[in-house]
């Protein structure tokens, strides 16, 4: 990758929740540059997202619902308004985390599992690959149509928390993010784009 | 003659003696640079506090450490790398630089008293309806984003006493991480927090701390020439301001020595004349330090600063001995006989000057009147009874007759000048009156040795690490451990109201993590056997998607930590939390107190009639902050001082009363010492230097050295003119004056430039409206 391109994807943006870029489709497979270079080129994005967490101690799958937005290269809002509004920020290596009164400020580095779980989505937003690859094995499948990226945790101590992410989008789109853990617990995020805040 | 002989070598005698046993004495002399200077000989109970804070609290044990240059990954491994080494030694209480190396002990501690620690532990909250809204609480952060973190304690803990401690213990803002240690916010700089064992006072122990930093920098591995390393925080500042208090002293006393020495040369053209001379100066400076090492039990930098400037003043008597003595030996006695009594008046008005000092309250003052007192009263002593005997049988000086005769006709029109003088002095009367709101600098800032930029490096590294800095404290005192944790559960309950309504930002207590055994007790009361809260359990998850039999854990631990022993202090070492209860619970003989120190709000100060309002109800406990007392303590020093120089004053005037019994003589000796001094003042005041005790110190000193000029134009019988020799050692000695303390004008420590901005101008003025102001000899 030339040194432009690497500088601008960095800058670049979460493209599944931006416009329609008006790019013609590709038949064509994918390769994994192509699909983080398309990912990279829009510098922030906003989106609504339904979660759902099956967790083998409760009896019932957690339902809840929000707004993402992302703001390349490093923040990243989740903001739940049901069932219970909380406020997510994840900025640079700091996480906070405002529920009711509470505010929780955690640094990622303190929480490896934490980190690699909420990093995979960042970095897929950022279409930051080498962030991708210092922590997870990436396999592509699909066009730029409709693909597939699974993610499995290289760390084997990431590994005994996440099993495996399973991201699926069209085009420059991410349209799920299925987490899967270790213990059998997982949870579904179901994406959809918003137009951007001009 | 022979008599007189006899007399001289008792003398030398008697001198060499009190040499041998000046330089014991000093010898055997504690030097300090530290703040001891500066602290009350009586101090109020805010006082205390402060001083002990200053001298032993936790902020005066604070390295704040910053690397610079470089890269960042570079940074974050050499902080890694320089934090590793010093935790293995033992001149670090800890090493902080946002590795969790505690992280793991500090949870389990934490986690397994967290029944005993947590204050959301009630009897309510361990009812069926309690423990419904505690399990949905934890229901909801399972589904949150931070859900993994709770997951696997949630079988354990339901009610989320873990989740409140942790909130509790990170409620203070904390640097971010870069490449896993802290860095400034621009991300510019690597952070560091270090607290030496050793005490803030200690300035030997912080010297040797700063090194043991500055070395593992240096043999880091990862050390490059492009990184620097950058350290702040009271003990740096006590060991800096020292460094350079010493090596300005240093250098100021060789410089005047030789500034002085020169001048005289030239004047004497002889080199045993200036050998001579400077005998007096010595006596002076070996009795000043001995005087205050006796009387004080230590020196401090400060007053062996002035001493160097004083070379300047002792120097004098000398000059006036050899200037004014005709070219003869006979001659020394009549000078004894014509001029001693003149200066042993300016040695009695300089005393009467000085002595007042000694009164004030602030040692370091007090040091000073000390020093200058010996100093002068063994300078002209020796000057008068040994130096006479020392002299070779051919001794001369250099004829100084044609300067003397030329200062004579400039004196005589001096007179031409009363006019301009007179407006001079009244402009600068107008500046005094129209700037008198804001000549005096009643900060104790204004004292402070250490430079500009490295109060801004202080300033910006405790911004970035967001590190107290201890401005305001409670402070609650009682007879036992037990009580002074009750009384702060109690302060802290009246504080958390405040933080709720935004007064404070926060606040830390020792209470926090060592609660009392009240508290531990009554928290322990509220956790129900386990049948009923096994009963109450089932009724709380109706309505909430878990069955009760996850739970087994939770009542296990609930069981166990109903009797589990209480928190004693000895429990929680090796934890993050004992340090905080070191320095926030302290025991005193036989007092123990707990401080809790509060933080303001971001951007605003802390309203302290609300804080004082909000802890009425407790009227043994202190609001204190420390910064408002600090500058109380010394603007009472500064009320105080110019109290007493207006005394010294008062003891001039009533001592040339006395003396000479004539109202109007006096006056005429002591208008120009005014002048010169209210001149003085308004020139300071005309280049905005706002004054600060050593200014006045300094006007004190012109007062002094002033009225020995002033007594010499005096003479009761206007018509025997001045001897042009007399005008000739005046010249001379004002020079040697201005040469010791105009040097003093360009230190960079404060106290010293305010007696050299003062001081040296001052002595020119005296002498200048003496010359005006005399009475013309009717010739």
């Amino acid at each position: 990758m030339s040194k432009l391109v690497r500088q601008r994807s960095r800058w670049g943006w979460f493209a599944g929740l931006a416009l329609l870029c008006g790019q013609s489709a590709h038949a064509a497979p994918l390769s994994i540059s192509q699909l983080m270079d398309s990912l990279a080129k829009q510098p922030q994005g906003a989106a609504t997202f339904t979660e759902k967490k099956h967790i083998s101690i409760l009896d019932q799958p957690l339902e809840s619902s929000g707004e993402l937005l992302f703001i390349a290269p490093a923040r990243l809002e989740k903001r739940t308004l049901k069932p219970r509004p909380e406020t997510m920020v994840l900025d640079g290596g700091t996480l906070t985390l405002e529920r009711g009164k509470r505010k929780h400020v955690l640094q990622l580095k303190d929480y490896p599992e934490v980190a690699a779980m909420i990093e995979s989505i960042r970095a897929t937003l950022a279409g930051d690959r080498q962030a991708l690859e210092r922590v997870y094995h990436l396999a592509l499948e699909g066009g730029f149509e409709r693909w597939t990226l699974v993610l499995t945790p290289i760390d084997p101590k990431v590994g005994a928390v996440i099993a495996r992410i399973r991201m699926e989008g069209v085009k420059d789109g991410v349209r799920s993010v299925e987490i899967l853990q270790a213990d059998g617990d997982s949870s579904l995020m179901t994406i959809e784009k918003r137009a951007p805040p001009q | 003659m022979i008599h007189t002989r006899r007399r001289g070598i008792a003398a030398i005698v008697l001198w060499l003696i009190f040499l041998l046993a000046c330089a014991g004495i000093i010898s055997r002399t504690h030097f300090t640079t530290d703040l001891s200077a500066f602290l009350p000989r009586a101090p109020t109970p805010e006082q205390q506090l402060l001083m002990d804070q200053l001298q032993d609290g936790l902020a005066s044990r604070l390295i704040l450490v910053g690397i610079e240059g470089a890269d960042a990954p570079t940074r974050a491994r050499l902080s890694k790398q320089i934090a590793q080494r010093l935790r293995a030694d033992r001149t670090f209480a800890s090493v902080n630089n946002g590795e969790p190396v505690n992280a793991e002990r500090d949870r389990t501690f934490l986690f397994d008293n967290r029944y005993l620690l947590s204050p959301a532990v009630t009897p309510a909250r361990f009812s069926a309806d309690g423990l419904h809204a505690a399990l949905s609480d934890s229901i909801d952060l399972l589904a949150s984003s931070a859900g993994l973190l709770v997951k696997s304690i949630l079988p354990r803990d339901p009610t989320g006493e873990m989740v409140q401690l942790l909130e509790q213990l990170n409620s203070g803002t904390q640097p971010t991480l870069v490449e896993g240690a802290w860095a400034s916010r621009d991300g510019t700089r690597a952070l560091m927090l270090m607290q030496t064992r050793a005490a803030g006072s200690d300035t030997d122990a912080q010297q040797h701390a700063m090194a043991a930093i500055q070395q593992a920098f240096d043999q880091a591995p990862s050390a490059i020439p492009s990184a620097q390393l950058v350290m702040t925080g009271p003990g740096v500042f006590s060991v800096t301001s020292r460094d350079t208090i010493k090596r300005q002293v240093t250098r100021l006393s060789i410089i005047s020595l030789a500034l002085i020495a020169t001048l005289l040369l030239l004047v004497y053209r002889s080199f045993s004349a200036l050998t001579l001379g400077l005998l007096p100066v010595v006596s002076g400076a070996l009795a000043g330090i001995a005087a205050v090492s006796l009387g004080f039990g230590a020196v401090h930098g400060i007053t062996l600063g002035f001493g160097t400037a004083l070379i300047g003043e002792a120097v004098d008597y000398s000059i006036y001995l050899f200037v004014q003595s005709e070219q003869n030996n006979a001659d020394h006695q009549n000078w004894i006989k014509r001029f001693w009594p003149t200066i042993r008046l300016g040695v009695l008005t300089s005393i009467a000057g000085f002595a007042s000092l000694l009164l004030s309250g602030f040692p370091g003052l007090a040091q000073l009147g000390l020093y200058a007192i010996a100093g002068l009263i063994a300078a002209a002593t020796v000057t008068r009874f040994v130096l006479p005997s020392l002299l070779p049988a051919h001794f001369r000086i250099h004829d100084v007759s044609a300067i003397g005769l030329t200062l004579s006709r400039v004196v005589q029109r001096a007179a031409a000048l009363r006019w301009p003088a007179a407006i001079v002095l009244l402009a600068a009367c107008a500046i005094v009156v129209a700037n008198r709101a804001s000549l005096w600098n009643d900060t104790i800032a204004s004292l402070s040795p250490v430079s500009q930029v490295d109060v801004e490096l202080d300033t910006r590294l405790r911004a970035d690490m967001g590190a107290p800095d201890v401005r305001y404290l409670v402070v609650v005192s009682g007879a036992n451990q037990e009580s002074v944790l009750r009384a702060a559960e109690r302060a802290s309950t009246l504080l958390q109201t405040l933080v709720e309504q935004g007064e404070l930002a926060g606040f830390e207590s020792p209470s926090r993590y060592l609660p009392s055994i009240a508290t531990q007790r009554a928290r322990q009361n509220s956790l129900p056997p386990r049948p009923l809260l096994e009963t109450r359990l089932a009724q709380a998850v109706q309505g909430l998607p878990v069955r009760a039999q996850l739970f087994t854990p939770f009542l296990a631990d609930t069981t166990a930590a109903r009797s589990q022993p209480l928190l004693q202090a000895a429990d929680l070492q090796q934890t993050s939390m004992a340090m905080a209860v070191d320095a926030l619970l302290i025991r005193q003989q036989r007092q123990w107190r707990a401080l809790l120190p509060l933080t303001a709000p971001e951007g605003v100060d802390i309203n302290a009639e609300r804080v004082r309002a909000a802890l009425s109800a407790m009227p043994d406990v202190l609001f204190v902050d420390m910064k408002a007392e600090s500058d109380r303590l010394y603007s009472g020093y500064l009320h105080e001082a110019i109290a007493l120089s207006l005394g010294g004053l008062v003891a001039i005037i009533v001592l040339l009363l006395v003396v000479f019994r004539s109202p109007m003589r006096v006056l005429r000796i002591i208008a120009p010492l005014a002048a010169a001094i209210i001149t003085v003042t308004a020139g300071l005041s005309l280049f905005g230097q706002q004054m600060i005790i050593l200014h006045l110190v300094g006007l004190l000193l012109v007062a002094a050295v002033g009225s020995n000029y002033a007594l010499f134009f005096d003479r009761p019988d206007p018509r025997t003119p001045i001897l042009p020799r007399t005008l000739a050692s005046m010249l001379f000695a004002s020079l040697t004056t201005v040469a010791g303390f105009g040097l003093l004008a360009f230190s960079n420590v404060s106290i010293l430039q305010a007696l050299g901005v003062t001081v040296a101008p001052g002595v020119i003025l005296a002498l200048i409206y003496s010359a005006i102001f005399a009475r013309q000899s009717d010739a």
